[in-house]
């Protein structure tokens, strides 16, 4: 499919699924974000672990270089290689090297079927092997959703839909492709999270009840961001092995600098999403926030992760930028920026802090 | 145009009024943007989206910006559908903070001296008075059956107002006459088993201009089982004064109601105007400083209800038998039914459950018609920009009865029917009134 940047990346996925096709990528924002930034920022979603990310549906652009020089990368060809892949180079560029206008976007069959099952968990370690064995058994589910217990609390409390508060975690599955398939699928993850010690494990028989079962994981933002009116939202990310280790550092750091933090997220694909809920207004717990976030990230790097999966950089994370990439690696992306950018005219001030470690998380 | 004056005294009963929390609440996500329809129609103007207008009250309260004549605009332009709020992951109340800063900017800017003669007629004078209102409605009947609507139309004369205006005086209901209007009993009893006992709040235009409705809407609840009160002393539920920054006005309205509606021992108070339902389960937010009437107003919103939903609840649709000839019916949302009642599933059960009609969900059917009160009128490009897409996804569903649950949405359909010079093949009305058409 050849899009246009301002295309909203819903009306994308709609259109393919209209004609039996299929645009995987999923963000939280689709309904209001454009498919110009969804390929600029190299957007996520709730399909990540089996379908992959933006990326991987970006067969070619139309760019407007700095000098306004019009290049066109890439194509219809699923062998290609000549020369650098700049396709790939521009993708979560953050506008930075250049303006797109134009994509071709690679869709797949649309699957016959998909099932929806949640279960709960007394303790976070055995979510977490839950969903090491599930991938360990050659199943790689369409979602694996995750909540931890703040998350939970902040839900039920919301919305009343009779989660147990008590629970460490919610896992949420599903799995899509052909009904036999599916139906195998679903039956082994059942099994494999009784064999977990799973408190409860429903699986959805109607579209009804799906849409019920994916209900607490929906609500976890709005929940969250209702506590207070501050909410701030990041996306560490860790090897999925290393999510239960992940989760403790977070509840521990909270504990530490006396916040709430609620961590759900994309445990499939480690992309947790610990969220605080505070008031701008006061500063000195706006100082506890920026110095719990900091530690959060150093964590993540150490686990082997990341300290952004599918957010971005921009602004807020520029200057943990070198946590991740080494004084070497900023130098190299800062090479790529003078050669295409070299007088700084594309999304200034974005990717690339002044001072590392300074972070300000809420400006005037 | 406000003066510098002006200016500063509205920046600082921004900062003394408007709720902070509130404010700082949204988070920018943007998940309002595709629900807001002026964000759509100006070409996707940030200024013109629930966001942006927020971000702007917010940088007055700052002092970052002056409310200039551009931030008013933005304000104006607002439907205030508040479809921005079921989709806020943050739950803002949007439309309390429009609700506000209107009434910050009316209060203390002086309008030129014809509006200002114009909002003290309307908001002062005409509608909350009944008795008025029955007056107004009975010289406009005058003027549709003495032979003068005729004249006027011969002469040309109406080619003078404004195009949507001289439109609406061709689509306005025929006025029922001043002795209908005032044969108003107290009481009503049940016509079948009684399921509940129900107050009916009758609305200011409702019991004059579609004073027929009225009585099709008491006629079903007496079908339906329920035995009516209908107290004397209910006015204007002053949503139009809300809505218009004259909120003390509206505030005295609903202490009037709350009283007239209070003691009467029923299980809910019925409503058959979108609109006004919505306006009256806010009251407790509209009177919430005041501690004489902040709980009265809560048990007051407790009992409001759509008439759709009640007959919904109490089965209505499968105890009696509802046929009409075949035709294509599609629904258009009332924004505030839907968006604040949040009632939206009782309308569409109810027609489908009417043999003979065939029902045509309208595609974006919860998108805002463009009528908002008197929108339509002060705002009138943008509101028929709004509704010509409204029309549009009407006539792809090829009906030929728009059905809605609101006087003002229903004024405006009809006026888009007119518009589009399809009067002879569509018409538009008031669910209850289908509904009575299909009563055996």
């Amino acid at each position: 499919m050849t899009v246009q940047p301002g295309a909203i990346t819903l009306d994308i996925i709609n259109m393919a699924e209209a004609n039996g096709l299929f645009y995987p990528p999923d963000p939280g924002s689709m309904k209001s974000s454009t498919i110009g930034g969804n390929i600029s920022e190299n957007s996520g979603g709730l399909r990540g672990l089996k379908y992959g990310v933006t990326r991987d549906y970006v067969m070619g652009l139309e760019i407007v270089l700095a000098n306004g020089d019009i290049i066109r990368t890439g194509g219809k060809l699923a062998k290609d290689v000549a020369g650098y892949d700049l396709t790939r180079l521009y993708v979560g560029a953050e506008g930075t090297l250049g303006i797109i206008t134009e994509a071709i976007l690679k869709l797949v069959p649309k699957p016959e079927t998909k099932k929806t099952m949640l279960a709960l968990y007394e303790d976070l370690e055995a979510a977490a092997r839950t969903v090491s064995k599930i991938i360990a058994n050659r199943i790689i589910p369409a979602t694996l959703e995750f909540l931890d217990q703040p998350t939970i609390a902040a839900v039920e409390d919301y919305v009343k839909i009779g989660l147990p508060t008590e629970a460490k975690a919610v896992l949420l599955i599903e799995q899509d492709g052909s009904p036999e398939q599916v139906d195998r699928d679903i039956l082994k993850i059942e099994e494999i999270c009784k064999s977990e010690q799973a408190v409860s494990v429903q699986v959805a028989k109607t579209t009804e009840e799906a849409e019920a079962l994916t209900t607490a994981r929906r609500w976890a933002l709005s929940a969250i961001a209702r506590i207070k009116p501050t909410t701030i939202l990041e996306d560490a990310t860790v090897p999925r092995s290393e999510i239960a280790r992940m989760v403790r550092a977070i509840n521990e750091i909270g504990a530490k600098y006396n916040l709430q933090i609620c961590t759900f997220g994309h445990s499939g694909d480690g992309n947790l999403h610990p969220t605080v809920p505070t008031d701008a207004r006061n500063r000195e717990e706006m100082e506890r926030v920026e110095k719990a976030f900091e530690e959060i990230f150093i964590k993540a790097v150490e686990f082997g992760g990341t300290i952004t999966g599918e957010h971005g950089v921009g602004v807020m994370k520029a200057p943990y930028l070198e946590l991740k990439l080494g004084e070497a690696g900023i130098a190299a992306m800062k090479a790529i920026k003078a050669g295409l950018d070299p007088n700084n005219i594309m999304n200034p001030g974005k990717m690339f802090a002044k001072d590392t470690r300074k972070r300000v998380v809420v400006g005037k | 145009m406000t003066t510098v004056q002006e200016q500063q005294t509205i920046q600082t009963e921004f900062k003394n009024r408007m709720n902070e929390d509130e404010l700082l609440n949204c988070m920018r996500c943007g998940f309002c943007l595709p629900s807001c329809p002026t964000y759509i129609e100006s070409g996707f103007k940030e200024s013109h989206s629930p966001r942006g207008r927020i971000a702007l009250m917010k940088a007055v309260v700052d002092g970052l910006i002056e409310p200039d004549e551009d931030f008013e605009k933005s304000l104006n332009q607002c439907l205030g559908c508040r479809a921005c709020e079921p989709v806020c992951p943050s739950g803002v109340n949007y439309g309390h903070l429009l609700e506000e800063a209107r009434d910050i900017i009316n209060q203390n800017k002086k309008h030129s001296l014809p509006v200002r003669t114009v909002r003290k007629v309307v908001f002062d004078g005409l509608f909350p008075h009944q008795n008025r209102m029955r007056t107004a409605m009975g010289l406009l009947g005058f003027y549709q059956r003495s032979g003068l609507q005729k004249v006027a139309r011969g002469t040309g004369i109406m080619k003078l107002f404004p195009e949507s205006l001289a439109t609406m005086e061709r689509v306005l209901p025929k006025v029922p006459s001043m002795k209908e209007m005032k044969n108003r009993p107290e009481f009503l009893p049940a016509e079948a088993p009684k399921t509940k006992r129900v107050a009916f709040f009758t609305g200011c235009l409702m019991d004059t201009m579609f004073l027929e409705t009225n009585n099709a809407t008491m006629k079903l609840l007496q079908l339906a089982g329920c035995e009516i009160v209908i107290p004397k002393g209910q006015n204007c539920c002053g949503a139009l004064h809300g809505h218009s920054g004259e909120k003390s006005g509206s505030k005295d309205l609903a202490r009037k109601n709350i009283q007239a509606f209070e003691d009467l021992d029923v299980d809910y108070i019925i409503t058959n105007a979108g609109g006004c339902g919505a306006f009256l389960v806010d009251y407790d937010h509209l009177l919430k400083d005041d501690p004489v009437w902040k709980d009265r107003a809560i048990d007051f919103k407790n009992k409001i209800k759509d008439i759709t939903q009640i007959l919904y609840e109490v089965d209505f649709h499968k105890k009696v038998k509802l046929e009409l000839p075949y035709q294509i019916v599609t629904y258009q949302d009332s924004c505030h039914l839907r968006n604040v009642m949040k009632t939206a599933a009782a309308p569409r059960a109810l027609l489908q459950a009417i043999e003979g009609a065939d029902y045509k969900e309208m595609k974006d059917a919860d998108r805002c018609c463009g009528s908002a009160g008197i929108y339509n009128i002060v705002e009138s490009e943008m509101s028929m920009q709004i509704l010509d897409y409204k029309m549009e996804q009407t006539k792809a569903t090829h009906a030929t009865t728009v059905v809605s649950a609101n006087p003002g949405c229903l004024l405006q359909m009809k006026l888009g029917i007119e518009r589009e010079g399809l009067s002879d093949k569509m018409r538009a009305v008031h669910i209850v009134d289908l509904l009575q058409e299909a009563v055996k």
